[in-house]
């Protein structure tokens, strides 16, 4: 690990004035920083900020803390009851020690985990812009279908962010000068594009401070789906976030969010177009499938994964609708 | 650096880079946890920092002055064994014993974490939580044991769960 000085934030203020990489949990920066794919030159410690608590919001909505930790995100009874996907998103992720200490900021900000990102021996656009992309062309199992780049086929690896983008969460910051903003989750991720190690609309030394969860939806049923190598403790191949409600007999309501596809959770509108005001059966859900994986692009090992999440999407629109799997 | 573990006070001048796994076994001589990836990756270092179950390679000494944090040395001694140590002597939960202190550790704050209510990963019912095997398996997904001590762990931990009445 390369050397680096150390400040404890006791308020935000002073933790925006700092003038260095924040840390949290420290589970996802401080695993870089040993292997000195991340170098920072000071870290500005923010786990005792009082930034830990879950609060009611006016519209019946929730508002989180980014130092609420993953495991008490989870386990909080407003979240299982009005937003189940989050619950579910978070405890299909990483371990129970892990997301003892992992933060609701932190994880939103985790970096990718492609294996030549973590290799500071291989060329890698994103930890060393310009250098190339081993992935491409190389072993890319875990790989991007959608909204990849000539520069970078990354993915975000994250599960509670896909359900934060299926609820429509609102990411709050505060940037150094003080200057506070709320940012919609599909305007905070970036896609790779030209310039792969920016990964959202942060700019440097801007503090997430909270997320905000809309009012759940009525009648909504809610299902995280996650496909992986193994039971636990894995990161996804592909997974969905639904919430979806039908009313006489009819969608009325779909919000579909996609892990292990892209350089960011995934979400869009055409699947959900495919949809609403249709009866749930097989020629909705084909429809939704065919739509979420037009365009989609496979780089060779990763492949697998367009016909994966197209079954994957059709059996959670299944459960998600009450239609009995045949 | 200032630190309380096992109920001692410790004083050490350590390099700001250094984990709360090595602060222990590289400074203060509790070599009880294991270092096996250093990563978050299997569990072998797990501790209890207020009273919850952590990494203890993945996370900075210095962030850490303030807390309270035990180790297997402090869970309980040879002659005078914490239960869920007793219940992994008995059930052979172990076979080389590497993983055996972070898979204590781990046990007790997951016990824990079921009297809390907290769910998993397997749990059908979020707001229903109870302890049957393929619950102890998920909860205890993050410490993995080379020697596949896995059906003799279980057992231990469902003792120990039972007579603690731990949950359902
Ligand atoms: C073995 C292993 C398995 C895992 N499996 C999974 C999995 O299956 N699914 C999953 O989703 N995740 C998984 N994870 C990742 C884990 O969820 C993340 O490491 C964790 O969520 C990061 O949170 P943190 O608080 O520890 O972040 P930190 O490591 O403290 O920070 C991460 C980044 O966010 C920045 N940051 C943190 N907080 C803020 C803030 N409030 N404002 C601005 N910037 C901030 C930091 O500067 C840093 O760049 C796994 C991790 C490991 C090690
Ligand atoms: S896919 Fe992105 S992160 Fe991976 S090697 Fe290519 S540029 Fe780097
Ligand atoms: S040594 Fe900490 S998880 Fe492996
Ligand atoms: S007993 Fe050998 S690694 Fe678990």
């Amino acid at each position: 690990m390369k050397p680096f000085d150390y400040a404890r934030a006791d308020t935000v203020e002073a933790a925006v004035a700092g003038g260095g990489r924040f840390i949290a949990g420290g589970t996802n920066l401080l695993d870089l920083m040993k292997l000195q794919v991340e170098t920072p030159e000071k870290l500005v410690d923010i786990s005792r900020l009082d930034l830990n608590r879950i609060e009611e919001r006016d519209d019946g909505g929730l508002t989180i803390g980014a130092l609420v930790p993953n495991s008490d995100l989870a386990a909080d009874p407003r979240v299982i009851e009005r937003y189940e996907v989050l619950s579910r998103a978070l405890l299909a992720g990483a371990s129970g020690q892990l997301r003892n200490k992992a933060t609701t900021g932190g994880n939103l900000l985790q970096r990718t985990r492609c294996y030549y990102f973590y290799d500071t021996a291989a060329a890698c656009n994103k930890r060393e812009p310009g250098s190339g992309c081993d992935a491409i062309g190389g072993f890319n199992r875990i790989h991007a279908i959608l909204g990849t780049s000539e520069q970078c086929i990354a993915t975000h690896p994250g599960d509670m962010p896909v359900a934060m983008r299926a609820l429509d969460a609102t990411i709050v910051t505060q940037k150094a000068d003080g200057d506070k903003r709320r940012v919609p989750i599909g305007d905070f991720y970036r896609l790779p594009g030209d310039t792969p190690q920016i990964e959202n609309v942060l700019e440097p030394g801007e503090l997430i401070t909270h997320v905000e969860l809309p009012a759940p939806v009525a009648n909504a049923r809610h299902l995280y789906r996650k496909v992986r190598d193994r039971a636990s403790y894995a990161f996804a191949l592909v997974s969905v976030a639904g919430v979806v409600a039908v009313e006489d007999g009819r969608i009325a309501h779909a919000a579909l969010a996609f892990g292990g596809l892209a350089h960011l959770p995934w979400r869009n509108p055409a699947v959900e177009q495919a949809l609403v005001g249709q009866q749930p059966g097989t020629a909705a859900f084909e429809a939704a499938a065919d739509a979420l994986v037009e365009g989609a692009r496979g780089f060779g090992h990763n492949n697998f994964k367009i016909p994966l999440v197209r079954r994957t999407l059709i059996a959670s629109l299944r459960d998600l609708t009450g239609e009995a799997s045949a | 650096m200032h630190f309380t573990i096992n109920g001692q006070r410790y004083e050490a001048d350590v390099d700001i880079r250094t984990s709360l796994l090595d602060l222990a076994r590289e400074h203060l001589g509790l070599t009880g946890s294991k270092k096996g990836c250093d990563h978050g990756q299997c569990g072998a270092c797990t501790m209890l920092v207020n009273g919850r179950r952590i990494n203890a390679c993945l996370t900075l000494a210095v962030m850490h002055q303030d807390d309270e944090i035990v180790t297997i040395e402090g869970l309980g001694s040879v002659e005078n064994l914490h239960p869920m140590q007793d219940a992994f002597v008995r059930h052979d939960g172990y076979q080389c014993g590497y993983c055996t202190p972070g898979q204590i550790c781990s046990a007790v704050g997951m016990l824990d974490e079921v009297a809390k209510g907290w769910p998993s990963h397997v749990t059908g019912d979020l707001t229903d939580v109870s302890l049957d095997d393929a619950e102890i398996s998920e909860r205890m997904s993050g410490n993995i044991c080379r020697c596949a001590a896995y059906p003799n762990i279980v057992d231990a931990i469902r003792e120990v769960a039972a007579k603690e009445e731990v949950s359902a």
